[in-house]
């Protein structure tokens, strides 16, 4: 096939449906497990986040459409191609990091990332160029002609990112991309991730189950729960309250019944460390109306803030999380 | 702002059309192996019936007195059987760690998330294995055939045995890939090397006893055509490709089973390999 034109038809195909993923109805079963149920989702060009608890189906979905598992029923489209029908295509411009440590044995960095340059079909003389700027830019440069599994977990993350990138992918699946890291490994990887999003041009997929490291690096979330999407869109946009979300610390003999008549009043209410809450009031009603409740119920108000309506709020209330 | 920046950059270059990661698979592997000193000095003493060979046929065609020594197609047939101990341990040493290794790395994810299918990877692997198997096979028994024709200096010998190239060629390519695409599937059970070395031996030394057994509980000897009763060597691996080779030189069965049981057992083989590889070779492990 013609590069140019397959080039000039996935862009048309994008800019026609806006995702470089889409999914139709997809259900993915291992034995009597339904690892994905019925998932209809698309994902935006740029960073997106695919977030949600362990065992919520994330990492299916990334070995769905890179055809690892084949769905019962559904389909899915990477960039404009079926993954049905063209996994090759797909697969040459894709770089996926899987999320559990991974490398070819007997290898050296430098020898390792080439090699998978080269599988994915650029000349070697230009994977091996290509295999040392990568390694340069993920920061394995000095560690580069140490054999990989001497490499410590960190490094290991590392150098599967950059085996995902030495052939220029248009779309990156990242899994848990800082499994693993220490503090400063792990800022630094998420500046990686950043960069390559909002500077490099690549399009990425961030499986994580942890909230800042989506919050930090993508624009756009599609929150998993239990094999099926429980919200998604621009990170922005889903953090706008359709109501507003206070701290609120009270003085009460029984806060648990307390939090009941909150909940028995239409508010959603997140205990969260010591005895404060987060509560959410929808509509117009504002603090008035947890006054309100407060004074009804006999409960004196120690401290009542507006609060920032963060990812952990969309994701807690996307999988219905107390 | 830096002089050059050594940050990512976007590739301008032609990537390669699908299709030809098999041979960046095998080419790898071959470097790999070859880098192996240890494994460089199996394939030189591997050579070494060549070289005893080949004296014999430089001595036949130059001396009188050892005439009696003049190659026939006896020769070349167990030559080739001959090479059957370094083709064992040759299959042991470059084959267990084919795919086991590779699963114990999590390398299949790697591989398979690149453009090019499972068919692609186990053909790459089994080019490692049996390039190296024809080395010490196909490729002396044919320069042992060019030396005969060197040596007299004319082709007579050729013309007199004229099935002898393609015989040699189907033989060793029968052995190799039977002995091949059985070490790759077991290579791929496990992910350990050793275990899978040990399982092939133990899978080709227990087929062989067990012919035995079954042959002495029977009451039949190990044996010729027509004499006993009908042998069950077609159990034996070894005994079958013994027995398909002599089918293959025109040679008399060594052994009681037909050739042809002999033939299908190796095609069976050869079918469940390919079986087990696809059950195994895939990019993520589902255990339900």
């Amino acid at each position: 096939m013609d590069p140019i034109a397959a080039d000039t038809r996935i862009t048309t195909q994008m800019a026609d449906s806006g995702a470089v993923v889409t999914l139709e109805s997809v259900t993915v079963t291992y034995g009597r497990n339904q690892a994905m149920r019925d998932v209809t989702a698309s994902f935006a060009a740029g960073a997106v986040g695919l977030l949600g608890p362990n065992g919520a189906g994330k990492s299916t979905m990334l070995k769905a459409l890179l055809g690892f598992v084949a769905p019962d029923r559904g389909r899915m489209r990477v960039l404009g191609f079926d993954v049905a029908h063209s996994p090759l295509d797909i697969r040459a411009r894709v770089g996926y990091m899987p999320e559990s440590d991974a490398h070819i044995p007997g290898m050296n960095a430098v020898s390792f990332v080439a090699y998978c340059g080269e599988l994915a079909g650029l000349p070697r003389v230009d994977a091996m160029q290509r295999a040392h700027e990568v390694l340069f830019y993920v920061g394995l440069g000095e560690a580069r002609y140490r054999n990989v599994e001497t490499y410590s977990t960190g490094m290991k993350q590392r150098i599967k990112l950059a085996q995902a990138l030495v052939h220029d992918p248009d779309l990156l699946f990242l899994d848990e991309p800082t499994n693993g890291m220490d503090p400063k490994g792990r800022d630094e990887m998420l500046e990686l991730v950043r960069d390559l999003a909002h500077n490099k041009g690549v399009n990425l997929i961030v499986s994580s189950h942890l909230l800042p490291d989506v919050e930090y690096t993508c624009d756009h979330v599609v929150v998993m729960d239990k094999g099926r999407v429980a919200t998604h869109g621009p990170i922005e946009a889903l953090k706008q309250p359709r109501g507003r979300t206070y701290e609120l610390r009270v003085k009460t003999a029984n806060l648990e019944a307390f939090i009941g008549q909150i909940r028995a009043a239409g508010l959603e209410c997140h205990a969260s460390d010591e005895d404060i809450m987060r509560v959410f009031v929808p509509g117009e009603g504002g603090a008035r109306e947890l006054f309100a409740l407060a004074a009804r119920e006999g409960v004196q108000v120690r401290h009542l803030r507006p609060s920032v309506a963060t990812l952990e709020d969309v994701f807690a209330t996307a999988v219905g999380e107390q | 702002m830096p002089i050059h920046d050594q940050g990512y950059r976007r590739y301008g270059g032609t990537k390669a059309p699908h299709g030809q990661a098999w041979a960046v698979i095998a080419r790898a592997g071959l470097r790999t192996m070859l880098a192996r000193r240890t494994f460089l000095g199996l394939l030189l003493f591997a050579w070494f019936p060549f070289i005893v060979r080949a004296i014999q046929i430089y001595a036949s065609t130059n001396f009188s007195q050892v005439a009696f020594l003049s190659p026939n197609v006896e020769m070349f047939h167990d030559f080739l059987e001959q090479q059957g101990f370094f083709v064992f341990v040759i299959t042991v040493y470059v084959g267990a760690g084919l795919i086991a290794n590779d699963r114990r790395a999590n390398a299949l994810q790697i591989y398979l998330s690149k453009p090019l299918t499972r068919t692609e990877y186990v053909f790459g692997k089994l080019t490692i294995l049996m390039t190296f198997l024809l080395l010490v096979t196909w490729v002396p028994a044919l320069v042992l055939l060019l030396i005969q024709i060197l040596f007299a200096g004319n082709f007579s010998f050729l013309q007199a045995n004229l099935y002898l190239f393609p015989a040699i060629t189907v033989y060793s390519f029968v052995e190799t890939i039977a002995i091949s695409a059985a070490m790759l599937a077991l290579s791929s059970l496990s992910k350990s090397g050793r275990f899978v070395a040990i399982l092939y031996t133990g899978l080709f030394f227990f087929t062989t006893a067990l012919w035995g057994v079954l042959t002495l509980a029977l009451g039949g000897v190990h044996t010729r055509p027509g004499q006993g009763r009908p042998g069950v060597s077609w159990i034996s691996f070894s005994a079958d490709l013994t027995q398909v080779g002599n089918a293959i030189f025109r040679l008399p069965p060594k052994y009681d089973s037909p050739a042809s049981v002999s033939l299908a057992v190796i095609v069976v083989l050869v079918v469940i390999s390919g079986f087990v590889l696809e059950r195994r070779v895939r990019g993520v492990e589902v255990v339900t």
